[in-house]
């Protein structure tokens, strides 16, 4: 290669690096307010700061959804399978919004470490099937922890 | 076939304003570029043109007078 | 190889080759395309959770896709115009610009319009959606910064410096659903693994990605003519295309 390119090259890549490393390391800074929500595990090691504008995210439990027969009033737990934070929020729910689906919440957290929410989103993973197939899937899954626990049973005699 | 009627088709069980908005937008842009593309190519050789025959024009008026001349003046292009 | 790289740089060389090429690009990418997307939208299973507003991937994805490799694209010819000062790095980059501007639009319009029936919101400022926002004004942003400089040859090493240096955000858009927490799910195609999604829905989407690459060549090409004839205006062999109509 010429040398004059070669010089060229060199100073164009470099220059490429150095900013790669200036913006990795400013992104690294900023981690906190470039993610999008808190995970209940923070929030209850109490990472996140109460009354003040945030957003909670995870998985809704299972059989926490408990809905309020008069009003819009919905309550669940957020959970990522070590922690769960309890949710309150009134108003319609996004139709992905189920038990064991990902939601997104923005509000507060209050005093005694509930967070009210003023918005729920859904968020939804990168799987994509046809619904016959979740289903036998969830009868799959299903069957198997149930030949599990009755495998299991004569165990513990 | 995922629908059983063309009416299912176009509803898309509720979901259907927002599907075919999408799909709506997609083509038009991408026909008002592809179209926009093809047009500017064609103006751009049309305006070449143009010129070319201008320049043709001109040199040939210029070039009038001297066919009068006696000597032999050979035109060349130069480029 | 170098004869062959300096052929390559020679803008009568790619219009005479790049006229032979363009109806096949056309065709098979408006066939392709065509396939794809009436296969996602009518054949394809329904998603078990979205329902069908799923069908939208089929061209969510491909202009999002596309919208990054354009830019990748143009960096790369970016390098090659200050490093080798090729006419044509230049040209490509000025020509498909406009295209990237485009199909990031269409990415970001595709993906909020999904985002209001699946997650409850036309828009969020995540990670991957703020940084795919970044990406359309670095489109806007090398277009207006050709259109202020009139010098060509400065016009192109600016356009090329503001290119590289928007290169960075590319991994961010890539990586910014596994890096940070995002609404934005993480990618269902991984070079590595099986694509999260059964064949009935991969293979439409891919038939879809593939077509618009194919009619992105065709976009490249004819502006890149277009560019080129412009630029080359008072060459004998543009002269004798425009009055003969051959190379």
């Amino acid at each position: 290669m010429h040398p004059i390119r070669k010089k060229r090259l060199t100073i164009v890549l470099f220059l490429l690096v150095g900013l790669s490393v200036a913006v990795g390391l400013t992104a690294y800074a900023l981690r906190q307010n470039i993610n999008l929500f808190y995970d209940p595990s923070q929030i209850s090691a109490g990472e996140a700061p109460v009354d003040v504008r945030i957003r909670a995210g995870g998985m809704v439990e299972e059989g926490s959804v408990v809905r309020d027969p008069e009003s819009l009033k919905v309550e669940f737990l957020v959970t990522d399978y070590s922690a769960s934070v309890p949710v309150e929020y009134v108003g319609i729910l996004p139709d992905l919004f189920a038990e064991g689906q990902g939601i997104v919440a923005m509000g507060r957290l209050n005093n005694e470490g509930r967070f009210v929410a003023d918005q729920v989103l859904a968020k939804h993973d990168e799987n994509y099937m046809p619904p016959e197939v979740a289903g036998a899937l969830e009868k799959a899954s299903q069957a198997e922890t149930k030949s599990a626990a009755e495998n299991a049973k004569p165990a513990t005699y | 076939m995922a629908f059983d009627s063309f009416a299912a088709f176009v509803s898309m069980e509720g979901h259907g304003p927002y599907v075919w908005a999408c799909y709506a937008v997609f083509f038009v842009l991408m026909i008002v570029l592809m179209a926009g593309s093809v047009r500017s190519r064609d103006a751009t050789i049309e305006s070449c043109r143009r010129r070319y025959e201008l320049q043709a024009e001109k040199s040939t008026v210029a070039a009038a007078p001297t066919t009068s001349a006696s000597f032999a003046r050979v035109n060349v292009s130069q480029d | 190889m170098w004869q062959f790289f300096h052929k390559l740089g020679s803008p009568k060389w790619f219009f005479g080759i790049s006229t032979r090429f363009m109806p096949w690009l056309l065709m098979s990418g408006i066939l392709l395309l065509m396939a794809g997307v009436v296969w996602g939208l009518a054949f394809a299973p329904k998603d078990y959770l979205q329902g069908n507003s799923y069908r939208i991937i089929f061209i969510h994805v491909p202009t999002a896709f596309m919208a990054q490799s354009v830019y990748i694209m143009m960096a790369s010819a970016a390098l090659v115009t200050l490093v080798w000062r090729m006419k044509l790095a230049d040209v490509f980059v000025k020509a498909v610009t406009p295209v990237g501007l485009v199909l990031t639009f269409l990415a970001l319009f595709t993906g909020a319009v999904w985002g209001k029936p699946t997650w409850g919101t036309w828009w969020i400022w995540d990670a991957r959606l703020t940084s795919m926002l970044i990406l359309l004004f670095l489109y806007g942003g090398v277009i207006a910064l050709d259109r202020a400089i009139n010098d060509e040859k400065s016009a192109a090493r600016a356009v090329a410096v503001l290119v590289l240096v928007g290169v960075v955000n590319i991994p961010i858009i890539k990586y910014s659903v596994e890096w940070w927490n995002t609404l934005h799910q993480p990618a269902t195609f991984k070079l590595t693994e099986k694509p999260s999604m059964p064949a009935e829905m991969w293979v439409p989407l891919l038939l879809s990605v593939l077509g618009l690459y194919l009619i992105f060549g065709w976009l490249a090409c004819i502006r890149m003519q277009t560019e080129i004839l412009s630029r080359e205006q008072r060459t004998r062999w543009v002269k004798e295309f425009v009055m003969k109509g051959k190379v």
